[in-house]
């Protein structure tokens, strides 16, 4: 098969992979790869990432890393198989590329650090920090606020079309909501409300029941 | 005039739009923010950017913010202007996503936090945290040696054509060879021979000539 993903299901960073081809019908091969040996951190997979994280790709002889990379790429090349993810005119494009940074550069590092002390820490027999969660969830309080602002004047964070800036969110949303970080997302109305919507969606739904397959 | 900068002229983000937009020879209006007297945090920039943070941008009616979404966006709207910047080619542009999530991902904490501790800092009358210089450099350090690996299969970090991935790097890279961080780049030949090539570039000379007017 020319689509191979190579990851983990419980890692953020490959779902967030397997949710994009999910939502645009996509056929692939799923490789396993083993994080408790260290097989993400040796050939052949460094091959792939040189970085030795989560996940790598395949599309025939493209091979590339980096998930919102990956997204971008596939929603660039598949336009017109399953849903779109992006837009075509310029200025709705621009405030989806402003959608995907603040995702990445506002959203993700409190929310990232939270699912990790929260949600795979202790799935893995670690100890949450506590100090680190409570300075994070202060964080995503802050980003929350400009969201709950936001999703007030529009349906979706980039306008009123569900695309890549809002699906990059669900792999951490997904994990936040089974832990208490949930009540920070839960005390605003439309941030709420987004979440239900979009983790709702089937094709997330199919990721989610990869994990326990 | 359709195209408005409002940030700082020393602000790294603010530097990496007006880099892209001489590259492409376009026309702007600079509006500078006094951040001293906190004039990001308030009205009317905060309108611009609810996260508080320069720069905002203008294209006529449309307004943005986070530096390399203006940048996405400033590339695949003037695409006959000046340098192209981005490719058309799926597979092309497939490793420029990549190379502009690892530039922001991978490269960017590191290098912005040494810019913060080793150059802002200082311009500010604070503190170096040391602790954090070393812990930083380290990281650094092992980046680059992906990085060196990299450059010694292609020219430019996305391919054999300088690339917003390639244009994200120069505003911290500057300040960096300005301090003593510079080693960590010098001390691996393909990518100081790429900081050079890039450093050189007119577009970015004439970023460097507005800070001294």
């Amino acid at each position: 098969m020319a689509i191979k993903v190579h990851g983990s299901f419980f890692s953020p960073a490959t779902m967030r992979v397997l949710a994009c081809l999910h939502e645009k019908g996509l056929d692939y091969e799923f490789v396993p790869i083993n994080m408790g040996t260290g097989e993400h951190k040796k050939e052949p997979f460094i091959l792939l990432n040189p970085f030795g994280q989560l996940p790598g790709f395949e599309d025939g002889d493209v091979k590339i890393f980096e998930s919102r990379a990956i997204t971008q790429y596939i929603t660039y090349t598949y336009t017109d198989k399953g849903t779109p993810l992006v837009y075509h005119d310029p200025k709705e494009m621009a405030v989806l590329f402003v959608g995907m940074q603040v995702e990445s550069q506002h959203y993700d590092p409190p929310a990232g650090k939270l699912a990790w002390e929260l949600a795979i820490k202790p799935f893995l027999g670690m100890t949450t920090d506590e100090a680190v969660v409570e300075e994070q969830e202060v964080q995503l309080a802050k980003v929350l606020d400009v969201y709950e602002y936001r999703l007030a004047q529009s349906k979706y964070v980039s306008g009123d079309s569900f695309t890549l800036a809002d699906l990059h969110h669900l792999p951490t949303f997904h994990y936040l909501m089974g832990t208490r970080a949930k009540a920070v997302i839960d005390a605003r109305p439309h941030v709420r409300a987004w979440c239900a919507d979009i983790l709702a969606r089937p094709a997330w739904q199919k990721v989610i029941a990869m994990q326990h397959s | 005039m359709a195209i408005k900068v409002h940030g700082s002229l020393f602000s790294t983000a603010t530097m990496r739009v007006l880099a892209c937009l001489n590259e492409k020879g376009l026309d702007y209006e600079f509006v500078p923010i006094d951040m001293k007297a906190g004039e990001h945090k308030k009205e009317p920039f905060i309108s611009l950017n609810p996260f508080g943070q320069v720069p905002g941008f203008e294209d006529g009616d449309l307004k943005l913010f986070e530096s390399r979404a203006i940048n996405q966006y400033i590339t695949s709207t003037y695409t006959d202007k000046g340098t192209p910047l981005v490719f058309h080619d799926p597979k092309e542009m497939a490793v420029l996503f990549v190379g502009m999530q690892v530039e922001s991902l991978q490269y960017n904490p590191p290098a912005g936090k040494l810019t913060l501790e080793l150059t802002i800092k200082p311009m500010l009358g604070m503190a170096t945290d040391e602790a954090v210089v070393e812990e930083k450099e380290a990281e650094l350090a092992k980046v680059l040696d992906v990085y060196e690996s990299r450059l010694g299969q292609s020219k430019y970090v996305s391919g054999d054509s300088f690339t917003l991935a390639d244009l994200h790097h120069l505003p911290t890279l500057s300040y960096l060879m300005g301090t003593r961080v510079k080693s960590v780049f010098d001390s691996r030949p393909h990518v100081r021979a790429w900081c050079a090539n890039i450093l050189a570039r007119p577009a970015w000379q004439k970023v460097i000539a507005m800070q001294h007017n």
